[in-house]
């Protein structure tokens, strides 16, 4: 944060709709990770507006945007953002215990989102003996556990291989068509076509917002 | 702060980091340890120099009388003085409203004092009865000397309770007689004596008997006086000081002392000596403390210090923390928590060892100035409090970063 101010969106008008499967592609400059950061609201616009779910998001302070980044959005970040100290449970429960949450029904709760991204029985373990593709599921388990409005994923497969990153599209997928509203910012095209809908971001102005064919990762695996 | 969940995050974080956590306790630790060790010492050096002082009474002005050292009025140095009764009764009598009590002194140094087939020698004193308040005795058994022995010229005795011990062994001394210099008296007493055994290695006997005995006349060895109390310490001193000063001029002038010479009348004031010690003391306090304080402070911004680290090495947890809905209330807590959590436990592990290695050297220690070193329980407290302070100082100022981290900044991909 200099002095000099750079404007790096220059009029964002879009709408995603609930259930949607949305990809933001643009190269590196393009503005797409600060949008993803204003719509997680880790920061703030100078101008606009952004509403979700009907409530206006705007003058927040620190503590209302941290109740409402746990109540309406999962994060998952392209390093995973995982507590090395932590077990992968301990680690899912987190937005839970930030909302006050008993400890027997966290673990419950935590468990049930592991066995979905099929790592029930890795619950115990800390994240440095997890592979790569591992980790991401527990940070996807960790972001579905407060039951999100919206998943936010920045680059969810750009650390992982291949085969792994299609898995990971593969769980992402699935989630989607249980009617979890999901963005995805992404700079690799076969990604962006494992969405419904890609928006194309160049120099902070969106240039295309088409929706496409799916392609189902599990085709790849 | 009674949130087990904290506790198991703050445990975990400790464990993860045994090193750090040792070092930044090892600071605190040690800077208690010192504070408790000089504070145990200045209360110890407090000790030794007030029981120095309660083996007499704290207002005394003691004068006795030597050889004169210089020429004067045509008469040659090297003249003895002796004080006489008539002195005694004239300074008495000049500051009759000052004086608490006073007695006129003959002494006998070592003088042979037998019971039965025991022998010893020890300090004669021939005194008044008012000698017992001005040197602090407490009866063991019988009395102290009174009005009539004195004019009666009685041949009684009290003597202390070393020699009681050395004498009389187990035996009761009160009624038996004992022999001085061949002269039978009989024991009426046995007194202790604040300032031990020597002071307890004494008999008092009537002065009139003691100049009758020892073929003395009506001179004396030395005068004793105290001065009473006035209503705050720095009025007593000015007055002791003045009757020492009109005391020493009579003296002078009616024995044609020259009015330099310091040796032939000598006085001793304990007030004036008091006062110096107590600023003394309260010097050495203070600076003890002031030590104290510096060390922990030294130790407070070494947490501090380990705690920015801390908060700086977390700096992507702290943002992921935040971005899954921690509050900055949340944040500060967790470091400020951590950071008690740390100087408390290293705080009172310091606090233990130093008062356990003053309980251990403690009795040997029981020199002139130094008696039983320890620490009070209110200063125990206090250090405890000074602690915790610490801790939330040192605390808080890593806490309000890691509240300010932005999430974004933490995330940023590397």
């Amino acid at each position: 944060m200099g002095s000099n101010s750079l404007h790096v969106l220059k009029g964002i008008d879009f709408t995603v709709k609930e259930g949607e499967l949305v990809s933001i592609m643009g190269s590196s400059g393009s503005g797409k990770s600060t949008l993803l950061n204003i719509l997680g609201m880790l920061d703030e616009a100078d101008s606009g507006s952004y509403t979700l779910d009907n409530v206006p998001i705007k003058n927040l302070n620190e503590k209302i945007a941290a109740q409402y980044r746990n109540k309406f959005l999962g994060f998952i970040f392209q390093s995973f953002n995982l507590i090395n100290y932590k077990s992968a449970l301990d680690n899912v429960a987190m937005p839970l215990y930030y909302q006050g949450m008993k400890r027997n029904e966290r673990v419950d709760r935590s468990m049930h989102y592991l066995e979905k991204v099929g790592l029930g029985k890795w619950a115990g373990h800390l994240p440095s003996e997890l592979s790569g593709g591992q980790k991401q599921r527990v940070a996807i388990a960790r972001a579905l556990a407060s039951d999100p409005k919206v998943l936010l994923a920045d680059e969810p497969t750009g650390a992982l291989d291949t085969t792994t990153s299609h898995e990971v599209m593969d769980l992402i997928q699935g989630i989607n068509d249980e009617g979890k509203t999901i963005l995805v910012v992404t700079h690799e095209d076969d990604i962006a076509h494992m969405t419904k809908r890609i928006v194309n971001l160049k120099d902070g102005v969106i240039i295309d917002d088409k929706y496409v064919e799916q392609v189902r990762a599990m085709n790849h695996v | 702060m009674f949130d087990v969940e904290r506790w198991q995050e703050i445990f975990e974080t400790i464990r993860m980091n045994k090193l750090r956590t040792f070092l930044t306790g090892l600071s605190v630790a040690s800077g208690i340890f010192i504070l408790v060790i000089l504070l145990g010492f200045s209360t110890g050096i407090e000790k030794g120099i007030s029981s120095q002082f309660e083996q007499d009474a704290a207002s005394l002005i003691f004068i006795r009388t030597d050889v004169t050292t210089k020429e004067y009025k045509g008469l040659n140095p090297g003249r003895r003085i002796h004080l006489h009764l008539d002195d005694y009764q004239n300074l008495s009598r000049k500051y009759e409203d000052d004086i608490e009590y006073k007695t006129p002194l003959y002494t006998i140094w070592g003088g042979q004092v037998n019971y039965e087939n025991q022998t010893g020698n020890y300090r004669i004193e021939g005194a008044y009865p008012e000698n017992q308040f001005i040197e602090n005795e407490s009866m063991v058994a019988g009395r102290f000397l009174n009005a009539t022995d004195v004019s009666g010229v009685e041949k009684v005795v009290v003597i202390g309770n070393k020699v009681k011990q050395e004498l009389f062994k187990n035996e009761d001394p009160v009624g038996k007689l004992v022999t001085i210099y061949g002269i039978n008296f009989k024991v009426v007493g046995v007194y202790s004596d604040p300032g031990g055994d020597r002071e307890e290695s004494r008999v008092f006997i009537p002065l009139s008997t003691a100049q009758r005995s020892f073929n003395a006349g009506d001179t004396l060895r030395s005068m004793s006086y105290t001065v009473k109390m006035q209503d705050d310490f720095d009025q007593a001193v000015a007055l002791s000081t003045a009757m020492e000063k009109s005391f020493e001029n009579d003296l002078k002038t009616k024995y044609s002392v020259a009015p330099d010479d310091s040796g032939a009348v000598r006085i001793y004031g304990t007030l004036e000596e008091a006062k110096k010690i107590y600023t003394l003391i309260d010097t050495i306090r203070a600076v003890f403390w002031f030590v104290g304080i510096g060390t922990i402070i030294a130790g407070v911004v070494g947490v501090g210090n380990i705690m920015l680290i801390i908060v700086k090495e977390r700096t992507k947890e702290i943002g992921v923390r935040k971005a899954v809905g921690a509050t900055p209330a949340s944040i500060i807590g967790m470091v400020l928590q951590e950071a008690i959590f740390i100087t408390s436990i290293a705080g009172f592990l310091g606090l233990f060892l130093g008062v356990g290695l003053l309980e251990l050297i403690s009795p040997m220690v029981d020199s002139a100035f130094i008696k039983f070193p320890e620490v009070d329980f209110n200063t125990a407290i206090t250090t405890v409090l000074i602690l915790i302070l610490a801790g939330t100082v040192a605390g808080f100022i890593p806490a309000r970063r890691a509240a300010h981290i932005k999430p974004i900044d933490a995330l940023r991909n590397e």
